[in-house]
């Protein structure tokens, strides 16, 4: 894979002295759904809406597409869609026309067989004819994926798509979103739901006060930051931790029924096997085991808590 | 050049306008009916004639040339505001599109209903008056370059605009005054000297009088000033717009 948007240095200084981005690099590859996480003002929006052209970069370089995004503005902003946070549509236009609108503003001939496929593909069709102002508001965050994939990017900048959306419309957003990278669209998303990241990200950035934290497979994060914890319940509760097992440093929880135990899991031993034995040893029995992971929401209050400190 | 862009615009920007045909249609009608009845008939019925044409008659250029002006300048401000005041700007930012496109398609479009209104009054003067055109080449001339230079000055009121009151602002207390004081309804010469001098300073007498030698042959000034006055206020127009997008004034932070 080779990286279809790369930004170096990205700085930008607002007119009232306020430091958004504070050199930021990055380099997205083809084909992934990167999510970038941060408080609110970290510099996300910024960010993309300096890739997209909204935004005039204050210094570094970005190229999408291989092509720089102020120099050969053109090439690049042709390779991407942008749905914007706030739900921007003008009330009185149908929903197929402002979609044929932006596919003709990014320079592409009428195609209505694409249009079709790409109103059916995101459930759209059968409202192809109303105005937008009477579509709710995840018909209208639809309206605008439609508008911003009119013109078939290759790059789709999502600023916080699920941002005041209901459980049920987040997921099938997410539905959507897969569909899109399924189909070879890269995907940039920001948002604040750590579960979302969780959910559908290959990559994850974290932004706070216009710094990069850190940039990198979930996966790996999560192993990296990933505390996890094991709960063992009893069949009988107990008073206090017997002394035999005072070495594991175990926490006894509020009825006296269940033991906690943090581990690490990127140490070499996690010391599991020693704390069952000297449990059955110190004559305790189990009824229910339990392991939890840490979320990334845990990883990214304990990032922007050290970048704070 | 991004065509199918200025297309995408230019259509957008007609639809709106087509959404309220009947509006657009019946109030330059009743506008200009009105005006001949308290222009036409109660001045008209005192000022027989204006330098040989008949009162009714000499106002129609100056009539024309105040529904195209205000015309052209609310539409084309109101085109860019709108997209700025509901937040849909981002996608023209974000576009494979530069400043001459955008202007394209949202000063074309303004200025298309500015003709349309503009050729609306003429038909609805020409039943109540008797109208020759001596020049009508340069009458069209005359007619379309200020339907666009004064939509490309209503763009950059729009752009100008932080709110709806700022929209109103300046055709209100500047345009309508200039035009009204620009000879619309009366011939220069009738003026005293003084004012005869302080009008020259008002663009729109170039206007009105360059448009008016078109229809009767009549001029206040000679009209290759007239044709320079016009090219140079759309040169300056464009040049503003140009600086405008360039630096990102008041559309790009």
């Amino acid at each position: 894979m080779s990286a279809i948007v790369e930004i170096e240095g990205l700085r930008k200084v607002y007119a009232g002295g306020f430091e958004a981005l504070k050199g930021v690099s990055l380099a997205i590859e083809e084909g992934e759904i990167l999510a970038l996480l941060g408080p609110n003002g970290a510099g996300k929006t910024t960010l993309i809406s300096t890739v997209c052209g909204i935004t005039n970069p204050g210094g570094g370089v970005i190229r999408v597409g291989g092509h720089d995004v102020v120099r050969e503005y053109r090439q690049a902003r042709r390779l991407i869609g942008l749905v914007p946070q706030e739900i921007n549509l003008e009330p009185f236009t149908k929903v197929i026309d402002t979609v044929r609108f932006s596919r003709g503003l990014f320079g592409k001939t009428r195609d209505d067989a694409y249009i079709e496929k790409l109103l059916k593909q995101l459930s759209l069709w059968d409202k192809r004819d109303s105005r937008t102002m009477e579509l709710s508001g995840g018909m209208k965050r639809r309206v605008l994926i439609a508008k911003a994939l009119a013109h078939e990017p290759r790059v789709l900048f999502l600023d916080e798509p699920t941002a005041g959306v209901d459980v049920e419309l987040r997921k099938d957003m997410w539905d959507v979103v897969a569909d899109l990278k399924a189909d070879g669209v890269t995907i940039i998303l920001t948002t604040h739901y750590i579960e979302e990241a969780e959910a559908i990200a290959d990559r994850v950035g974290v932004i706070n006060k216009g710094e990069l934290l850190l940039i990198e497979e979930k996966a790996s994060l999560m192993a990296r930051f990933g505390q996890k914890h094991l709960q063992i319940e009893l069949q009988t509760p107990i008073a206090e931790v017997p002394e035999a097992l005072a070495s594991h440093g175990l926490s006894l929880g509020e009825g006296g029924d269940v033991l906690h135990y943090a581990y690490d899991t990127r140490g070499e031993r996690t010391g599991i096997t020693a704390l069952l034995n000297d449990i059955a040893a110190a004559g305790l029995v189990m009824r229910d085991l339990r392991t939890e992971e840490s979320s990334l929401e845990e990883i990214f209050v304990s990032l922007v808590k050290e970048d704070a400190a | 050049m991004n065509w199918s862009a200025i297309k995408a615009i230019y259509v957008t920007e007609m639809a709106r306008f087509f959404r309220t045909l009947a509006q657009s249609f019946i109030s330059p009608v009743i506008s200009t009916s009105l005006y001949f009845v308290v222009f036409g008939a109660a001045i008209g019925s005192r000022i027989q004639e204006v330098e040989g044409v008949s009162y009714g008659a000499f106002i129609v250029p100056g009539l024309i040339m105040l529904s195209v002006i205000t015309q052209a300048i609310s539409n084309a401000s109101f085109g860019i505001y709108f997209p700025k005041f509901i937040g849909t700007i981002y996608e023209l930012l974000s576009a494979p599109v530069n400043f001459l496109e955008i202007v394209l398609g949202f000063v074309g479009a303004a200025a298309t209903k500015a003709l349309f209104i503009g050729v609306v009054i003429l038909g609805t003067a020409s039943l109540f008056v008797d109208l020759e055109i001596q020049h009508p080449i340069a009458m069209v001339a005359f007619l379309v370059l200020t339907c666009l230079s004064f939509a490309l000055f209503g763009f950059i009121i729009g752009i100008w605009a932080q709110n709806f009151e700022q929209l109103q602002l300046i055709p209100l207390l500047v345009v309508t005054p200039l035009v009204f004081l620009g000879g619309s309804f009366y011939s220069i010469s009738m003026l005293p000297p003084i004012w005869q001098t302080i009008t020259l300073f008002n663009p729109v007498v170039y206007l009105i009088s360059g448009f008016r030698w078109a229809f009767f042959g009549l001029a206040d000034v000679p009209i290759g000033l007239s044709l320079l006055a016009i090219a140079g206020f759309t040169a300056l127009c464009l040049a503003a717009i140009w600086w405008i997008f360039r630096t990102g004034w008041r559309i790009r932070s």
